[in-house]
């Protein structure tokens, strides 16, 4: 900072034709290369091989010598034979329209009215952000605790905790999915609101005023004005809301290990390479399904927020 | 309708503190007295699950067989807590959490400051695609990429030193890794964003008096960078101390689990009731939740400078 102050006057076009010192293209490479490479082998390299390997049949015992190519065998079972995928896909499909139908559409109305400034806005604001700071294993015991069939927080208030009437809300595997989803939605609501007060932030309240005192009402001025102001934060909350859908495991595992009733791309997945029959081709068939759905939400999205940086 | 609006906002914020916005908001009384009842019934039903397991954890499990669980009476101390901490080892598993955050913390912050730096302060042609790799990568779901990735773990064998194991599978230094791997990912795009806010020519006049790149970056970037780091580091401890999935398929060994995925094991084998899981998973959720009262702040705008770009 000190030397900004000692400094000459500043040329006047500072990012044309630099030129760097081999120490300095050295330094830049490194500083980017570094990180970049553990991308590309982390994350991007076992991106490629889950396409690739989903053609293969192994069990992953062997080397790589036991691999056997398998063609489009894999698909053709998962989309005829395997039973848990219809389930599982049902299961992320009804994850995702919750997600957009409650959370994204509540959390948005919290934040528009924790946004007037009320009295006692933050205290609201911090109870219904709670949630998102514990971790979704902890959110997946926090559903046994409160949907316990006996000893539960909603059986016991709604009277349904006796033996002749229990209502099974984690066995039953046509409840158990309903359970998950309503504590789902309990730590996502927070996530967006937050979202959507970070956006609202950025509307200039004078154009609200405004709105209102042309004698648009609420609902005119949210419309109106609020909206089309939103539009940045929406497409975030529209990929945070697939993405969190898409990667949904850690309650269900928890609860049931993604079984009976709780399947979901994830949890078969996890069950092909950690069971006792590791099978890493149609695990990888799998994965490959759950990628390209990811990267259908993914790359439009990366293409519209960086669109910006290539025009200016 | 956008041109109508501005134009209005322009005239009104010519008198600002208008005498009419304020009739207005006093003729909306009945209204707000009932937003504050909606909000008030919303936040007891949002807490109530906290409260709930914590009100459980307080009770001894006898008390709660004979009252049921749903019920006031009995007991209620601290047993439960200390049962949990002593009896399954908490400690460890703390430890281990510590082993796995601390250092994926600092190395995740430090790696993605760099290229934010490289691709924020300087204007080579492959800067667009690296940030849309590291955007893009952060956002895939990990089940996507963890089968070749477990593979890859067995098959990358690792000094003794840096694993008991042999290899980056079921180590220490592998759950490091692709914490940092992939959280790096949403950093590079957070700081990337900060730092294209500070001023160009403050570095420009480091490079005038001689600063090399890597003293541009350490010594004058990265100090303007702190808030951003400050909010980055709440947020990027609270994802990684609660990773359940990475922990549970990396790491085989029980022992060496980090505390958010040991409960899971430990349900079953020592905490058999809900009174104990309830106060084990209170225990679990302390560190989050001294970030959530001491860090708020924080942790709200380092996921708010990812959501509002540019």
């Amino acid at each position: 900072m000190a030397s900004t102050t000692l400094s000459p006057p500043r040329p006047k076009a500072p990012n044309r034709l630099r030129r760097y010192t081999v120490r300095d293209r050295a330094a830049l490479g490194l500083m980017a290369g570094v990180p970049l490479l553990l991308s590309l082998a982390f994350v991007w390299l076992p991106a490629l091989a889950t396409v690739a390997l989903s053609f293969f049949n192994w069990t992953g015992i062997g080397g790589f010598s036991d691999m056997k190519p398998a063609g489009l065998e894999n698909y053709r079972i998962i989309f005829t034979i395997y039973p848990e995928f219809p389930p599982a896909i049902e299961h992320n499909l009804l994850w995702l329209a919750v997600f957009f139908v409650i959370p994204a559409p509540f959390g948005l109305f919290l934040a528009f009215q924790l946004n007037k400034r009320l009295r006692g806005s933050s205290i609201y604001q911090s109870i219904l952000f709670l949630p998102v700071v514990l971790s979704l294993a902890l959110v997946g015991f926090m559903t046994e605790l409160v949907f316990s069939p006996t000893e539960g927080l909603v059986n016991n208030l709604t009277g349904h905790a006796g033996q002749n009437n229990l209502i099974d809300w984690l066995g039953d595997p046509r409840l158990n999915i309903w359970a998950v989803l309503i504590m789902a939605c309990w730590r996502q609501t927070g996530y967006v609101m937050i979202l959507f007060l970070a956006g609202l932030k950025s509307v200039d309240p004078s154009l609200q005023e405004a709105a209102s005192l042309d004698g648009a009402n609420e609902w005119q001025s949210f419309r109106h004005v609020v909206w089309p102001a939103l539009r940045s934060i929406n497409i975030v909350v529209v990929v945070i809301t697939v993405i969190e859908s898409l990667r949904a495991f850690d309650i269900v595992y928890i609860i049931n290990q993604g079984t009976n009733g709780l399947q979901l791309l994830s949890t078969l997945i996890t069950a092909n390479i950690i069971g006792e029959t590791s099978r890493i081709g149609f695990g990888s068939a799998l994965a490959t399904i759950l990628l390209v759905i990811s990267l259908a939400f993914v790359l439009p999205y990366v293409y519209i927020t960086f669109r910006k940086d290539t025009r200016s | 309708m956008t041109a109508a609006a501005t134009f209005t906002g322009k005239q009104a914020s010519a008198q600002p503190g208008s005498p009419a916005a304020k009739r207005g908001s006093r003729g909306a009384r009945p209204m707000r007295v009932f937003l504050h009842c909606f909000l008030i019934v919303t936040c007891l039903i949002w807490i109530a699950p906290v409260l709930y397991a914590l009100y459980t954890s307080l009770r001894p499990y006898a008390d709660t067989v004979t009252h049921g669980y749903v019920s006031v009476g009995g007991h209620y101390n601290f047993s439960n807590f200390t049962t949990a901490w002593n009896e399954a080892d908490l400690p460890l598993y703390f430890k281990n959490s510590a082993i796995i955050t601390i250092p994926a913390l600092l190395l995740t912050l430090w790696l993605a400051s760099m290229a934010a730096f490289v691709v924020s302060r300087h204007s080579f042609k492959f800067n667009l695609l690296m940030l849309m790799i590291f955007t893009a990568g952060n956002l895939l779901p990990q089940q996507a990429i963890i089968t070749p990735l477990y593979k890859l773990y067995i098959t990358i064998p690792l000094p003794a030193v840096l694993s008991d194991s042999g290899h980056l599978d079921d180590s220490f230094t592998g759950l490091i890794l692709i914490h940092v791997a992939f959280q790096t990912g949403f950093c590079v795009f957070v700081l990337a964003n900060f730092m294209r806010t500070i001023p160009g020519e403050i570095t420009e006049a480091a490079r005038v008096d001689g600063a090399s790149e890597w003293r541009q970056y350490w010594q004058v970037i990265l100090p303007l960078c702190r808030p951003a780091l400050a909010a980055l580091a709440t947020l990027e401890f609270t994802w990684i101390y609660n990773d359940f999935f990475w922990a549970t398929v990396l790491m085989q060994t029980g022992a060496n689990r980090p505390i958010t995925a040991a409960l899971n094991n430990l349900t079953g084998q020592f905490f058999t009731d809900n009174n104990l899981i309830s106060a084990a998973s209170m225990i679990v959720a302390i560190p989050t939740l001294v970030v959530f009262f001491a860090l708020q702040r924080q942790f709200v705008s380092g996921l708010t400078l990812g959501a509002s770009k540019g």
